[in-house]
């Protein structure tokens, strides 16, 4: 379109328009600038087509091109040894070479693996009859890919996310999926919370010097990695925030210079993106929990999230080394009654259509949990194959009950060799405690000029308060007034202890807002700010503008009092001693939590327009020149003025007279 | 009537002038500001470029041993010798080969080190006297008598830029110093064209400036096998165990690494960057099934299935995401319990002794057995550690395939001293750094003179700054490489080769290129004609009558005057 753009302004300029031609330029100016962003995702694209790719192996099928064909007919004429060969071992192997064959190939004990692989299924029946599901896959490599030896071995490690980390100079990485918005009111807290559509978090080591470039690049190959459209993250939706995204493992870099957030609400997920994320496991979808993962099902459902996080943990208790720790994560919830049929009936079979019959043999552990602990007497529901072992934890803030299935052991799986568990309801009605923290957020205002954003945090718990960390990325696109920023809970106007605010640049980058408050007990916060609407330019929208944009959900970090901490004096199984003081590890936990992301139209102007205009602003010249080419080309004479009517019927007369005319 | 003839010349007057205002200004005007910015090229040279004159220079040093020469033909000796080979490849590729050959008679340290027992021990000695520039060939000339050499035996081929050739029978050879010359100097080019390059080695070279035409399909095959020239190669080891509940496997590939693969790759440093990695993946299959033969009591996959062995495995090894250099794969591939012993069979079914196949330009496969390791009624799984010099011995040898170091067989009476522990003897460097840098420049030439005809054909495409600089760099770096490749300078060639390849992919593949390509007419059109038709019709309709007029006028004179 610049070319048009460019000769139109050509014309125009040409003839008279000066004002329009100066709005145009403009246009066609940022234009350009656009393109030089994408410039770096094209190159990595480009780099594919480098004049010489290596031509396929031997017999891609059908489509050959005809230097392959020259290689297997070439391969063909050296028909004595063949497209392979037979390869001479030359002496220098054996010069340099080791014990060779007097070398015992059995290891008595396998050697100290320097890599530990474990998978986790935690199924939760949730209290309005969906069940959640969540797999947790994890590798730990004791290596330090960050340090200054090139480590390229890779054993359970994945070997294409190990090049990323070593290449960018990353020291933790979270990436995370999501389909469908997780309902905190009536499913409770997620094991690992995420907001819908995609979700990138870096911190890159002390190191790297131009973190922006290495960030651009980074998130371009990761959206080849996950076959996503991560590289869409660039400047305008890339944050820094100051407190809210610490790191997750070791290492006491605060300084948000190398941190870099980024979300995509608009992205969808789906199969495309299940599958590198299968890849990356050991396993592949060949043994063990990942053969569950069934994307037909999967994808069935009303919630599903998918994360890779890649963080240094300690490698012992005094943590004078560190492992790199891979935690790859899928969360599922699968609805009543589009999954279930409406009977509260769930079996690994009917939410997965598979059953397990193996673990991962390279797993170190390998375990199914169902938690259990609205159901301790078998009162809510039965499970089937029932299991002796039970474990207990504190998830949460809650102390929970769990059965687990260790399917390392061959008796998990029974005579049938296949485990299918079976949890059946015998009561419909089921009830949750209400979630301490929960948040709504929405817009409000009418017309197209001008909004408000509401975002309410609910704090349930009935004499503590908490404090907690809200984070909130606006696009440019809506002009936060700031000064409009109020804070009230319960009428009351609440100051927030601490507030980070970046304005946004057009086109550069997004408003970001980030506060300490604290929530009194039992009550509703409201954080509202008014917008203005911008009024983007035409290349800027997006292909279906009248859909909206999408505004990324708002992060609530928050330290919850724990309920375990609530009930000191309910549980009667606990000795009294051990209750009279809140335990202080247990007291509160830390939590995070994502609101909706908002759908906000904006002005959208009819996009026939600038041809419009062009063709109405052509016209005008062309009339205005017609004129007045004629007035300076016509040649005008003075013309007898008509005869008056009376005057020309006398003549008639006259000439019928023979007399001659007046 | 005076004043409507008035009238009308001023109209005509008029319509003419606003006519030459549109053509001097107006069009001037649109054609500036719509004009795409292409900043200049340097075109001519280029064009000269497309014409590829090479000319190589070795600087050969012949060096006579005691007892090789008569009276007579010492008193010429030092003196020095050109000769030149001229080759038309095709019709814009002429080659020039120019042997500067240096005669002279040896010293006296070179004497007793010619004097080792052994020819091995004579090449390391005569390397530890002084050493060669990268390139150049020496050549000692021992007297027929010497038991340096083996019998049959007439040239030896050290490790490092040195060879040994044994004069022959002196009536052969004659008293006369043209009589030598004419007796050494075939020999002489003979163990040039072994340790430097030889015309097919520089024709396939030159492959991407070449139509193929059938005739030198076969002669091709060598040079598609092994990898294109590139600043940088990838090396992924992966280890396929199809079968993990039964073989855990330990391969110490970082060893392996370590002694095999990193001599080899320090050694070849100067030609191109080398990263090795390797991985471990878990149940990958082949893509076929092997045939089980009952007279082998073994798995068999034969040649014809050999190629579609590749492409399911090729899905899971992953592309490195790091980096876009060609990648070379070797697998190593441990058979399943159920499926093992599995051996490969060519195309006359007999079993491969490496049990290893590699495709051209892609990597090797190594099948690996491990079913004798371990008993009928060993528990599974069985940890079983991989025997890495056997596996590294296969893959060294497809590396050295794939990067075009193919052992052409030396002509009769050569003696090739095995490489030593480096893997890979100077001179094959040499050769390598050759061929590598011809082959630079034939296809940084290719890439500039496509890029400035693609760029001269389509006027739409902008062609900014930056390109235009990539573009002379290419052209200065290749044209320095062409002068060092005259002068003999190999290491510099290569290094204005490699940076000449750079910059012209670079330019050629510069996204900016792409902005203004796709422009369709008629959408141009739409856009001229709202303003055009209107302006430009009453301006010709008005010129054509005017011309009309005066045409008129012309004959009523002209009949005025009859």
């Amino acid at each position: 379109m610049a070319a048009y753009r460019c000769e139109c302004v050509g014309l125009l300029l040409f003839m008279l328009c000066t004002s329009f031609t100066v709005h145009i330029d403009a246009d066609v100016h940022d234009y350009t600038t656009q393109v030089t962003d994408t410039e770096s995702d094209v190159a990595d694209a480009e780099s594919v087509l480098v004049p010489d790719p290596p031509p396929a192996p031997l017999g891609t099928g059908g489509k050959q091109s005809p230097q392959e064909e020259v290689v297997v007919e070439a391969e063909v004429v050296e028909a004595e040894d063949g497209p392979w060969e037979a390869t001479e071992v030359r002496g220098e192997v054996d010069d340099v070479g080791d014990d060779g064959d007097a070398n015992d190939h059995r290891v008595v004990d396998g050697p100290s693996s320097t890599d530990d692989f474990k998978e986790e299924l935690v199924i939760r029946p949730l209290s309005s009859g969906d069940i959640y599901a969540s797999f947790q896959f994890r590798t730990v490599w004791d290596t330090d890919l960050t340090g200054d030896q090139k480590v390229s071995h890779y054993r359970l490690f994945p070997k294409s996310l190990g090049q990323v980390i070593t290449k960018f100079s990353v020291r933790e990485l979270h990436i995370s999926f999501t389909q469908g918005y997780w309902r905190t009111m009536q499913w409770g807290q997620p094991y690992q919370p995420s907001p819908p559509g995609a979700e990138l978090w870096v911190w890159f080591q002390d190191t790297v010097t131009d973190v922006d470039g290495t960030w651009k690049e980074l998130t371009n190959v990761l959206s080849g990695i996950f076959c996503a459209s991560l590289n869409f993250i660039d400047s305008t939706n890339t944050v820094q925030p100051s407190a809210s995204f610490k790191p997750l493992g070791v290492g006491n870099v605060t300084d948000h210079r190398f941190l870099r957030y980024a979300t995509l609400p608009r992205e969808i997920v789906c199969t495309e993106n299940l599958t590198p994320w299968k890849k990356l496991l050991p396993c592949g979808s060949k043994a063990g929990l990942s053969v569950l993962l069934k994307s037909e099902k999967l994808f069935h459902s009303t919630f599903h999230s998918q994360a890779v996080h890649v963080r240094p943990v300690c490698q012992d208790p005094q943590c004078r080394t560190t492992s790199l720790e891979l935690r790859q994560t899928l969360n599922v919830v699968f609805d009543l009654h589009t999954s279930g049929q409406g009977k509260r009936e769930w079996s690994l079979f009917k939410m997965f259509s598979r059953t397990l019959t193996e673990a991962c043999p390279l797993a170190s552990s390998s375990k199914v949990y169902i938690d259990m602990t609205d159901n301790p007497q078998g009162e809510q529901f039965e499970l089937s194959p029932a299991t002796p072992l039970l474990s207990q934890a504190v998830v949460l803030g809650d102390r929970r009950t769990y059965s687990v299935y260790d399917l390392t052991q061959q008796g998990t799986f029974g005579s049938t060799r296949s485990l299918n568990m079976l949890l059946r309801w015998k009561s419909a009605e089921g009830n949750m405690l209400r979630p301490l923290l929960h948040s709504e957020r929405y817009v409000a205002g009418y017309g197209l000029q001008t909004g408000e954003i509401h975002t309410l945090m609910y704090n349930n718990h009935p004499y503590r308060a908490f404090p907690v960390l809200l984070l909130s990325t606006v696009p440019w696109y809506l002009r936060l007034y700031i000064h409009t920023l109020t804070v009230t809970s319960k009428g009351k106007d609440n100051k927030p202890s601490y507030i980070h605010y970046q304005p946004s640049k057009d086109r550069e980058r997004p408003h970001l807002l980030e506060m300490l408050l604290q929530l009194p007990p039992n009550s509703v916060t409201e954080v509202t700010v008014e917008f203005e609407r911008a009024l983007l330019k035409w290349t800027e929208y997006t292909p279906d503008p009248n859909h909206g944009f999408y505004v990324g959900s708002s992060v609530i970090s928050a330290l919850v009092p724990s309920v375990v901490a609530m009930d000191t004096d309910s549980s009667p199984e606990r000795p009294l001693f051990s209750s009279f003081f809140p335990c202080k590890e247990e007291a509160s936990y830390f939590t995070r939590l994502y609101t909706e992301p908002l759908l906000v139209n904006l002005p959208t102007p009819d996009f026939s327009m600038p041809y419009n205009v062009i063709c109405l602003t052509c016209t005008v010249v062309a009339v205005g020149y017609g004129s007045l080419y004629n007035l300076l080309t016509r040649t005008f004479q003075v013309e007898e003025p008509s005869p008056g009517l009376a005057k020309r019927i006398a003549n008639v007369i006259r000439r019928m007279r023979g007399v001659a005319p007046l | 009537m005076a004043t409507t003839e008035v009238e009308r010349k001023r109209g005509q007057l008029a319509a003419l002038t606003i006519a030459v205002v549109v053509v001097v200004v107006g069009v001037p005007l649109w054609w500036r500001t719509t004009e795409t910015y292409r900043a200049w090229l340097p075109v001519s040279q280029i064009n000269e470029l497309a014409l590829l004159q090479l000319q190589l220079t070795v600087d050969v040093e012949v060096v006579f041993s005691r007892g090789t020469l008569t009276p007579e033909q010492q008193k010429k000796v030092p003196f020095t010798q050109t000769h030149d080979e001229e080759h038309r490849v095709d019709g814009d590729t002429t080659v020039r080969y120019r042997y500067e050959s240096k005669y002279r008679t040896a010293n006296i340290m070179e004497e007793d080190a010619l004097k080792q027992p052994t020819a091995a021990e004579a090449d390391l000695s005569l390397h530890t006297l002084s050493e060669s520039p990268c390139g150049s060939v020496v050549v000692y000339v021992i007297p027929e008598t010497s038991v340096l050499l083996p019998q049959d035996m007439d040239v030896y081929i050290g490790q490092r830029r040195a060879a040994v050739l044994r004069m022959g029978a002196p009536m052969r050879v004659g008293k006369n110093h043209k009589q030598l010359l004419a007796h050494l100097e075939p020999r002489v080019t003979q163990v040039v064209q072994v340790m430097s390059f030889s015309h097919s080695d520089i024709t396939a070279s030159l492959s991407d400036r070449l139509r193929l035409s059938p005739g030198n399909k076969e002669s091709l095959a060598d040079s598609m096998r092994s990898f294109k020239s590139s600043p940088g190669y990838e090396i992924t080891f992966s280890l396929l165990n199809p079968d993990p509940k039964s073989h855990r496997l330990h391969w110490d590939i970082e060893g392996a690494v370590h002694s095999f693969i990193q001599p080899l790759i320090t050694k070849l440093a100067p030609l191109a960057n080398f990263s090795i990695d390797s991985q471990i993946l878990y149940y990958a299959m082949l893509g076929v099934n092997p045939r089980f033969d009952s007279s082998l009591e073994a798995y068999t996959l034969n040649a014809d299935s050999l190629a579609h062995v590749i492409n399911p495995v090729e899905a899971r090894l992953g592309s490195n995401a790091a980096s876009s250099n060609p990648v070379l794969n070797f697998l190593l591939y441990v058979p399943d319990a159920h499926h093992s012993p599995l051996f490969i069979h060519d195309h006359k079914k007999r079993p491969v002794a490496s049990n290893a196949f590699h495709s051209p330009r892609w990597g090797g496969i190594m099948v690996y057995n491990v079913n004798d390791l371990y008993g009928q009624e060993t528990p599974f799984p069985v940890n079983i550690n991989i025997n890495m010099a056997k596996v590294m011995g296969v893959f060294l040898a497809q590396l050295r395939l794939m990067l075009g170091m193919q052992s052409s067989s030396a002509p009769p009476g050569f003696l090739v001293e095995p490489c030593g522990s480096a893997g890979l003897a100077d001179w094959e460097l040499d050769r390598l750094m050759w061929s590598r840098t011809v082959e630079n420049v034939a296809t940084a030439t290719t890439t500039i003179t496509s890029l400035a005809q693609l760029l001269d054909q389509i006027g739409n495409i902008v062609i900014n700054d930056n390109i235009a600089s990539q573009v002379s760099s290419t052209v200065t770096s290749l044209q320095l490489a062409v002068a060092e490749l005259e002068v003999g300078n190999l290491g510099f060639a290569l290094q204005y080769s490699k940076e000449a390849i750079l910059a012209s992919e670079r330019a050629f593949f510069d996204p900016s290129l792409l902005h203004l390509l796709y422009f369709p007419d008629d959408q141009k059109f739409a856009i001229y004609i709202p303003l055009f038709l209107p302006m430009c019709v009453p301006i010709l309709l008005s010129l054509i009558k005017i011309a009309s007029e005066a045409r008129q006028r012309r004959k009523l004179k002209q009949s005025k005057k009859d």
